[in-house]
């Protein structure tokens, strides 16, 4: 298990995150190189279904990023991600999905620093969580 | 025209898929016309035996009831699968999973043991649990195998038609039972119903925007007779169902639970209920959201009720 690397999708918004992402970069920030960044237009064209499909396809974890509230290039998006991800939150423990797995944040595109720190908490929490697998044998052990 | 031959089962289901093939009602003498059923153990009094003796593919149409929950459903799935020319999971346990496939928030050791040691009703000194291979005096008894999770009929073999409900309502199963009985069959894998996009455009209750401050469970609130039931806070699943049931239940008071799947193009229908609900949620702060959501007690048991074993994560991950 020492050998385990988080693998991490990101859904992070055009606007906002993604370029906070890009400032992460062209600042020679050091941060945790397990994320798989996927850009949409707004962190509200993210369905709830997005990130169980990516835990099925094989991620570790899941992490979407949106502009802070009240600075949404469409207004109210990232109000509808957040409620989404909400109640998402409140259902993927009953999966067995553990709650440091997924995770919902604001990241503005002048905050490099606060991605790469959102992105290197969420890769030490899963890594510590271990590989995330949704096969399980069918017989009876 | 020789008559077709037809084949009935049911795996893990509780019946219901059997009263609804009768709910034709004097159609069904139309079906005894045409066809000949060869099996049907709920009320032909034919053996697994006779089926193994048929040749391959004569049967021409099996429908299949229920999920696949031990080795038994399993065998006979893939026992008719193999005499049967048409292939159809008949309503929700087989299309997928149903009620049966709740179990998947459990594994089987749970279930067993809850079921035979930790009820409050139960009286089982001796922790007698069933086994799979029992000896007696008499000799060896068997019973099937208990698998840990609830799979559909197409995750266990290959299937040429799903017919929606819990179970279907009568005019679905007899779109599906004249399109058998005529030969002009769609195209393989289609889901037989009547064609509407979800429940809402069957259900003649009057819709507005919607902005909701709380939600209600079904016992907590008499709703308006005319408004739609989703804006009056129950968590009515029209918006993400298959329509072609002729919206029964909202018609009734009672909100739509979904048994109709996923509506076209979507698969996975939990997922999808709770996007186009939290996208109605009045409320854009964190306390305040929290607050609303309290009222959703079981979201993932609200949300996944029929399909679960055909969900993306279709099942609980039970920690050793």
């Amino acid at each position: 298990m020492t050998d385990f690397e988080p693998k991490i999708v990101a859904f992070l918004c055009n606007w906002c995150s993604y370029r906070g992402a890009d400032l992460a970069g062209t600042s020679r920030i050091k941060c945790a190189p397990n994320v798989r960044p996927i850009r949409v237009m707004c962190s509200g064209r993210v369905e709830p279904a997005f990130i169980l499909r990516a835990f099925e396809l094989g991620a570790d974890g899941v992490l979407v990023l949106g502009c802070h509230p009240g600075d949404c290039h469409y207004a109210e998006g990232n109000y509808k991600a957040l409620r989404r991800m909400m109640l998402l939150k409140k259902m993927l423990p009953q999966l067995g999905i553990e709650e440091d797995r997924f995770r919902l944040d604001w990241v503005s595109a002048s905050e490099g620093d606060k991605f790469a720190t959102v992105v290197n908490d969420i890769t030490e929490k899963v890594r510590a969580l271990g590989p995330f697998k949704t096969k399980e044998e069918t017989k009876v052990a | 025209m020789p008559k077709l031959q037809v084949a009935l089962y049911w795996a893990a289901s509780c019946g219901g898929c059997e009263i609804a093939t009768l709910a034709i009602g004097d159609k069904i003498l139309k079906l005894a016309e045409v066809a000949d059923i060869v099996f049907w153990p709920v009320a032909i009094d034919a053996k697994y035996a006779d089926v193994e003796k048929m040749t391959d593919k004569s049967i021409d149409v099996c429908l299949f009831n229920g999920a696949i929950r031990n080795s038994e459903n399993e065998h006979l799935a893939k026992l008719l699968r193999q005499k049967s020319k048409i292939m159809i999971a008949y309503g929700s346990c087989a299309v997928e999973g149903c009620i049966p496939g709740l179990a998947n928030f459990f594994n089987a050791s749970m279930i067993l043991d809850n079921t035979y040691l930790d009820t409050a009703s139960t009286d089982n000194a001796g922790k007698t649990i069933p086994q799979t291979k029992v000896s007696i005096p008499e000799g060896e008894l068997d019973l099937p195998e208990f698998y840990n999770t609830v799979k559909t009929l197409a995750q266990t073999v290959d299937v040429d038609y799903f017919i929606p409900g819990c179970p279907p309502e009568e005019r679905t199963t007899w779109l599906a039972l004249e399109a058998l009985i005529s030969g002009k069959l769609p195209p393989k894998g289609t889901v037989i119903a009547h064609p509407a996009q979800a429940v809402c455009n069957d259900c003649p209750r009057v819709k507005h925007e919607k902005k909701i401050k709380a939600f209600h469970r079904p016992y907590e609130i008499i709703p308006e007779p005319d408004k739609c039931l989703l804006e009056q806070g129950l968590l009515c699943y029209g918006v993400a169902t298959r329509g072609g049931c002729g919206a029964p239940c909202p018609q009734a008071n009672m909100p739509c639970t979904g048994c109709y799947g996923p509506v076209e193009g979507v698969r996975d229908q939990g997922s999808h209920f709770l996007t186009a609900l939290a996208s109605i949620i009045d409320a854009t702060e964190p306390e305040e959201i929290e607050k609303i959501l309290d009222g959703i007690v079981d979201p993932a048991g609200t949300f996944y009720r029929y399909s679960l074993p055909d969900a993306m994560i279709n099942r609980a991950r039970i920690k050793p």
